[in-house]
């Protein structure tokens, strides 16, 4: 069984043997070090021409990576650690995300930004963050975050393989924390029925029920290492409380509309939602996944929580980490006052 | 090669094209703003007369100029500041949002640098054997980034041409009182060669243009050239904040028609002149009548 780490690097070598416009950029990237998480680890010594190491400048190199992309290039750019997407914010916001609408689409942008994201490894306050919400919703970037879900082609590494050949340009979310995380087949979940579901061709959504359980109470929404932790929420609330919930994993978090069929047909059975998610509280994606199923269901979405970080930053201290974080117990307890 | 007749031509152009926007601004024609380049118009035409048609251009908010000397039509620009369906860019970009051909331009300060650095680094990347020339201006000098994207330009050898536009003016604040130290050594200090000149003559800054492009076409690596120059009009539109002296001084001194235009008879000035002025307003006249788009 192979990590969601060996996925990934798995997938950029292969990105990089199948055509030689995959360009790799970032820092600290080249053997034998492969960059701080070892994502990138064998590729300089497989393609030294293609593996550019870089200075410390992430606008710089974010910007670099746009004008390859716009000229016929596919650069996957590599963030050390998705704390330090901020610094090309502008590029992502104000060039990347926007030539090819304002040129009348008449460019394309096929670009990979690679940012690491998450906390519960003690970090500190700018090592751990899930940034991700500041960039959903903006207009001409795709978000993707993969989870350790495996199912047929289906995983980080497919994912990762379906933004380096999309035109679009695309923020990549890997959660730290999924790196060592073992790939999940359906056979190594016997308690659940894992359904994949593509709508409308958009990367994968995965829907999982508990085998043999009664109606649904309660629809568990997650992406990313969270989705692992609502699994274990929902045998846990299933075996000990006699809870049932199902739960709904999607890939793609911005734009957003490819997700809100699944989850509305969840909702509609089982009455209730509760988003789990690792950035703040606060206009994140759960607040966007509730206004959605508000605006889908009306009365029938009988009850709506969200689960998310502290608003503070996130502590180093292991200890505070653990309790400004949300984990299975806080997700056991939210939907036991829910149900 | 362009005679002083094309250089002249293309000077007028671009003169009458942006007295022609600026004219109509408070008539309600056009969408936004607009960033005049009146007094700037050798610098673009002395640059781009030497592109081949692979090279690629990237432009800030003041690209107009540098649109018109790169060949873009007149009727397509008016339109696109209009926001009609035949613009540049069918009315989504406006003024400082272009892109035809290999000319693009976006109106953020300083982000363009890194992408146009690039451009140029995946013509190098691909073989192709094109070049990018990458304008820039004095007041661009307080962004970070371009520092990041000369460093990656010469450490990995990009073939491009930054052109520095001094006007010594940025939007309202005196260059001098927003830039320590030296300008040609920011470029120098990551091992870019700078040349620099202060002048408005077209043949000038085109015969600088052509040795520093010959240096990047047979050696490789960025090149940077610094056009100290003058700006008459305002930043954008009615925000002049200089004295009138000042201004009414700098047309007498530094005005790139008429260095040229002392290189014409009278009766060849007048000629461009006159079908210039035809060009110009047919082009306003067509685009006054183009359909709007929709979303």
């Amino acid at each position: 069984m192979s990590t969601v780490l060996e996925s990934l690097n798995a997938a950029l070598h292969r990105a990089m043997q199948t055509d030689d416009s995959v360009i790799l950029l970032g820092e600290d990237i080249l053997d034998p070090y492969g960059g701080a998480f070892k994502v990138t680890r064998g590729l300089s010594t497989a393609f030294p021409e293609r593996v550019w190491s870089t200075p410390i400048s992430e606008a710089g190199l974010v910007g670099v990576a746009a004008g390859l992309a716009l000229r016929g290039l596919r650069p996957v750019v590599e963030i050390m650690f998705g704390d330090f997407v901020t610094l090309a914010a502008d590029q992502i916001v104000n060039h990347i995300a926007k030539f090819r609408w304002m040129y009348n689409d008449q460019v394309r942008v096929p670009l990979v930004i690679r940012a690491p994201m998450g906390g519960r490894r003690g970090y500190g306050p700018t090592h751990s963050q899930t940034l991700e919400k500041l960039f959903l919703g903006l207009p001409g970037l795709k978000v993707l975050a993969p989870c350790d879900l495996q199912v047929a082609d289906w995983q980080a590494g497919g994912l990762l393989l379906e933004a380096i050949f999309d035109e679009e340009p695309v923020l990549f979310i890997e959660n730290k924390l999924l790196y060592l995380s073992k790939l999940q087949k359906p056979a190594d979940l016997p308690d659940f029925e894992v359904k994949p579901l593509n709508p409308a061709g958009s990367p994968p959504l995965f829907h999982l029920e508990i085998k043999g359980a009664p109606t649904p109470q309660l629809t568990l929404a997650a992406y990313g290492y969270m989705a692992g932790l609502a699994r274990e929420a929902a045998l846990q609330l299933a075996y000990e409380h006699e809870i049932f919930s199902e739960i709904v994993i999607p890939t793609q978090l911005s734009p957003f509309d490819g997700t809100i069929l699944p989850l509305t047909e969840s909702v509609a059975r089982s009455g209730r939602l509760l988003t789990i998610e690792e950035g703040t509280y606060s206009l994140g994606w759960g607040a966007e996944v509730l206004a959605r199923l508000v605006e889908n269901l009306g009365p029938r979405l009988r009850v709506a929580w969200r689960l998310a970080a502290a608003e503070t930053p996130v502590p180093a201290s292991g200890v505070l980490e653990e309790v400004s974080l949300p984990g299975v117990a806080e997700i056991v307890a939210a939907a036991r006052k829910m149900v | 090669m362009h005679t002083k007749f094309d250089f002249y031509r293309q000077l007028r152009t671009i003169r009458h094209f942006e007295e022609t926007v600026l004219d109509n601004f408070s008539k309600g024609v056009f969408f936004g703003t607009t960033h005049t380049y009146l007094g700037q118009e050798a610098n673009a035409v002395g640059v781009l007369n030497h592109l081949q048609p692979a090279d690629i251009v990237f432009s800030n908010h003041r690209c107009h100029g540098h649109f018109i000397a790169y060949g873009g039509d007149l009727r397509a620009l008016f339109a696109e500041m209009m926001g009609k369906a035949s613009g540049v860019c069918g009315g989504r970009g406006g003024s400082q949002h272009l892109h035809w051909r290999n000319f693009y331009s976006n109106g953020v300060q300083g982000g363009i640098v890194p992408v146009a650095t690039g451009m140029a680094l995946a013509e190098k990347q691909q073989n192709r054997g094109a070049l990018a020339i990458c304008f820039l201006g004095d007041g661009t000098l307080g962004e970070g980034v371009i520092y990041e994207s000369f460093n990656l330009a010469s450490l990995w050898r990009a073939p491009i041409l930054y052109v520095l536009e001094n006007n010594h003016i940025a939007q309202t604040t005196p260059t001098r009182q927003v830039l320590a130290g030296d300008m040609a050594a920011r470029f120098s200090a990551f091992g870019i060669p700078v040349r620099e000149l202060d002048s408005s003559d077209v043949l000038e800054i085109s015969g600088m243009t052509e040795d520093l492009l010959d240096g990047i076409r047979s050696q490789g690596g960025p090149r940077a050239l610094i056009l100290h120059t003058q700006r008459f009009g305002p930043h954008s539109k009615g925000d002049d904040t200089r004295d009138p002296e000042v201004i009414a001084q700098l047309w007498e001194t530094r005005d790139p028609l008429k260095i040229q235009a002392a290189r014409l008879s009278p009766d060849e000035r007048v000629t461009i002149d006159s079908e210039v002025e035809s060009q110009v307003a047919a082009a306003f006249r067509q685009a006054f009548d183009d359909p709007y788009p929709s979303l």
